[in-house]
């Protein structure tokens, strides 16, 4: 029992920061349609970002460089997630359906090792900055602890989601990410800037991907140019279990990935978890493309 | 322009600070491992020189914008002969940053050149594009003479009298890619099914070859078809859950079967033997006849004592050569036979029009889990070829990145041509090995020119396999109206095709690759329906 409690205390950080990636996946695809392979080197970026300014503030006191560090990653990445947009996607936003993949599977290998040259390939690793946690529950010489990381990460998710759902239902930025989502078409015809609207998702997904990679530095406290890939995979795993194109979903579906990996580390051979999380992926796409929250694909003819 | 000034200010100046935000964070500040931990190594000149060059550029296409084709002109020269310059000097600049200027330089000298041209000299933006549409036709002709030549260079280039070691060795490596293009040109230029785990099978066919040579002492003409074999059923196994998918999801059910393969490559260690790989895979002997070392091993003869000359090295690679070479013969002929079969224009029917096609009676999952089986098992063979000329393979030469190289050769080859894909892997994979000096930029180049191929062709370098007619052209306007097609069903409300095609169905697949449309975006009409049967 208790070690089951500490896996899914586990399991809930790792979902936390898989569900925040996922939303950057799941709302540039219901907005244009498309898989931004991308997304995952920009979380890598995010997590560089973070490094280099945890070890370029290092004189500060924790909180301020914290500060510091998430104003930097999130506009560093940011931007990262802006340009990536206007040069590789929105030039092929009426191509032929595979070319934007492609473009993206090219801006992934390209950033990834951009990344690589320009800060080496070893991996970086910082000083732990946060320390000590709560012990809930002592089983037998077994001690269920949650570290104040986890619990930071988990409450900072939790306080974005609201966020994200607040900015999508109730401002003016969300109501024409919606309608967007809808019509292009029928939303440019009223008024509605799409391509400045398809950047803000852009940005938007990629900001949250930053505080992701920054929550990741933090928790493992080592970070290299490879994380991206599988991060990314796993994230769309997570945006595809959960429905593409629904925020909620991705984010449940992440918190689910995130379970399954942890327990199956825990209870089965970790060596294995990765296998079991792509064979989610394959699972899920073969018997219920449509995930759990999303609407099923209607053939056009 | 002049009144324009502040405005063109303000738009370098936003160029130059976001460059400067892109590059600055991870350029400018280098972390470097020391005792204490991580410090930080400013490096402003290469970070200056990036965003000097983003700037430079955005000002060149403003200078085109408002048609200063003079200027521009010496703009592009000017880039071009100071990257030349650099080049031949030993500034301390990185050689990436003159390669960047020499291209840039020369994207705005030709931009530049053109424009002058409609403007000043008063040519017809018409005729230039004409001729553009001539040029590639009269190139479109001159292939087959082309690639028979390219054939026959190849076919001969081991006794050429300039030919060494390392020309063989680099021959290898680019018929082994271009085995492996036109092995995925089947699902991904046929097919139309963007395949991103083509490694799969590659590592299949390889560890297959090794597992079969080392555990069982199978000799090599026994392994290669029982590679192909086993990659071929492995694709039958994955393809058969995954075809109904379309599009994106089919795309990334293929790389997740990719890393799981590669996964259970590393953990299986009872078998594959896990992350050390397996050694000491048997070299092939010629036909069973002799072998290539110098002093034998088996019981087999030795190829230099039967002939009677001294040994030397050079002989395996040649036999490894002509291997290879005749391996990736046999897969053009075949595809090109299949190509006009029933089947090969099945595969194209539906890549143009699942929908129609299944309501014309094909059998969608059928036909392309044929398209996946053959492409899988000729992976399986450029694999077991693969494992045989290195002689000890590894998890790690079986990442996603394989993958995508193999996909860009595909795709920088226009897929479905294969001239294009041959052509396409020895500037990939060729290019690298004359540029040694760039080596450590190669995967970035790859990435970037993925990037920049999509964007300026999305169709690839050769792409005759464009529809004959289109309804939309690029950019998604309009060109003509069609009947039965409805105005609302433009491509901006459907994320469905935006090529849709206006050719019947009948046509479409039974035109062949060297009868297609227009070249590039050209809007020109020219089919020729040599050898249609449909």
């Amino acid at each position: 029992m208790a070690y089951f409690l500490q896996q899914l205390i586990n399991g809930v950080t790792l979902g936390s920061v898989y569900g925040l990636i996922a939303i950057g996946y799941t709302m540039v695809y219901g907005i244009i349609g498309m898989i931004n392979f991308a997304h995952g080197e920009i979380y890598m970026i995010g997590a560089f970002v973070a490094v280099i300014a945890f070890t370029l503030f290092a004189g500060f006191s924790f909180f301020a460089a914290l500060l510091l560090v998430l104003v930097f990653a999130m506009l560093v990445s940011g931007f990262y997630g802006w340009t990536v947009e206007r040069l590789a996607y929105r030039p092929l936003r009426h191509s032929f359906r595979l070319a934007p993949l492609i473009s993206a599977i090219g801006m992934s290998i390209f950033l990834q090792n951009f990344v690589q040259l320009a800060q080496g390939a070893r991996n970086k690793p910082i000083p732990p900055k946060v320390q000590g946690g709560f012990t809930l529950l002592n089983d037998g010489g077994f001690a269920v602890q949650i570290s104040y990381l986890q619990i930071g990460i988990i409450v900072l998710t939790i306080m974005l989601m609201v966020g994200l759902n607040g900015v999508i239902h109730t401002t003016s930025l969300g109501r024409r990410q919606r309608a967007c989502e809808q019509d292009k078409v029928m939303a440019s015809l009223l008024g509605v800037d799409v391509d400045r609207t398809v950047s803000v998702t852009f940005v938007t997904g990629a900001v949250l991907a930053a505080l992701a990679g920054v929550m990741v530095t933090l928790y493992y406290g080592v970070v290299d140019f490879f994380i991206g890939f599988h991060a990314g995979i796993k994230a769309f795993t997570a945006a595809v279990l959960g429905g593409i194109g629904s925020v909620h979903g991705a984010m449940l579906g992440g918190l689910l990935i995130g379970l399954i990996e942890a327990f199956w580390a825990g209870y089965f051979l970790t060596e294995w978890k990765d296998v079991a999380a792509f064979s989610i992926l394959v699972m899920v796409l073969i018997f219920r493309p449509s995930g759990i929250f999303g609407h099923p694909e209607v053939e056009k003819i | 322009m002049t009144q324009d000034l502040r405005a063109i200010l303000i738009e370098l100046g936003i160029t130059g600070l976001i460059a400067a935000a892109l590059v600055f964070p991870l350029i400018t500040l280098r972390t470097i491992d020391s005792f204490e931990g991580l410090t930080i190594n400013a490096r402003w000149l290469p970070s200056v020189l990036a965003v000097a060059l983003v700037v430079l550029g955005r000002f060149g296409l403003i200078l085109l914008r408002y048609e200063r084709s003079a200027i521009a002109l010496a703009g592009g020269a000017a880039a071009m002969l100071a990257a030349a310059y650099a080049w031949s000097s030993d500034l301390p600049l990185s050689k990436l940053f003159e390669v960047f200027l020499f291209a840039g330089g020369l994207f705005l000298f030709a931009r530049a050149a053109i424009q002058w041209l409609v403007i000043a000299r008063g040519v017809e933006r018409a005729r230039i594009d004409t001729a553009r549409a001539d040029a590639a036709l009269a190139l479109r002709r001159a292939i087959p003479l082309a690639a028979a030549v390219v054939v026959v260079f190849v076919a001969f280039l081991p006794w050429l009298p300039f030919s060494s070691i390392y020309m063989l060795d680099v021959g290898i490596l680019i018929l082994t890619y271009v085995l492996l293009g036109w092995g995925l040109n089947i699902i991904v230029g046929y097919a139309g099914l963007l395949d991103l785990g083509y490694v799969a099978f590659y590592a299949v066919g390889a560890y297959a070859y090794a597992i079969f040579a080392v555990n069982f002492g199978l000799s090599f003409w026994w392994c290669l078809p029982l590679a192909g074999l086993l990659a071929g059923i492995s694709g039958l196994i994955l393809g058969f859950p995954v075809l109904r998918l379309r599009g994106d999801y089919f795309a990334i059910v293929t790389l997740g079967f990719g890393e799981i393969v590669r996964l259970v490559l590393i953990n299986w260690s009872a078998v594959t033997r896990g992350p050390d790989g397996i050694s000491s895979i048997p070299r092939p002997s010629l036909f069973g006849v002799a072998e290539f070392n110098k002093r034998a091993t088996g019981d087999l003869p030795l190829f230099h004592e039967m002939l009677g000359i001294p040994f030397s090295p050079e002989h395996r690679i040649i036999f490894l050569y002509y291997l290879v070479f005749t391996l990736s013969a046999l897969v053009a002929i075949f595809t090109l036979r299949i190509r006009t079969l029933p089947i090969g224009r099945a595969w194209e029917a539906l890549r143009e029009d699942d929908i129609a096609s299944a309501s014309l009676g094909l059998n969608r999952t059928r036909i392309k889990l044929v398209a996946f089986g053959i492409s899988a098992a000729w992976g399986g063979f450029a694999g077991a070829f693969f494992a045989t000329r290195q002689g000890f393979i590894s998890p790690e030469s079986f990442t996603f990145i394989e993958s995508a190289i193999v996909l860009s050769i595909v795709v920088l080859g226009g897929m479905g041509s294969l001239v294009g894909i041959a052509i396409a892997a020895a500037l990939l994979i060729g290019l690298p090995e004359v540029f040694r000096e760039l080596s450590e930029f190669r995967m970035v180049a790859y990435g970037g020119g993925l990037v920049l191929i999509m964007v300026w062709r999305p169709r690839g370098l050769l792409s005759f396999r464009e529809p004959s007619v289109r309804l939309f052209d690029r950019r998604g306007r309009m060109r003509f109206a069609a009947e039965g097609y409805a105005v609302g069903d433009s491509p901006l409300a459907a994320p469905a095709p935006t090529t849709a095609t206006a050719t019947a169905m009948t046509a479409a697949p039974a035109a062949p690759a060297t009868g297609g449309g227009a070249v590039g975006e050209g809007s020109v009409v020219r089919q020729k329906p040599t050898g249609s049967k449909g």
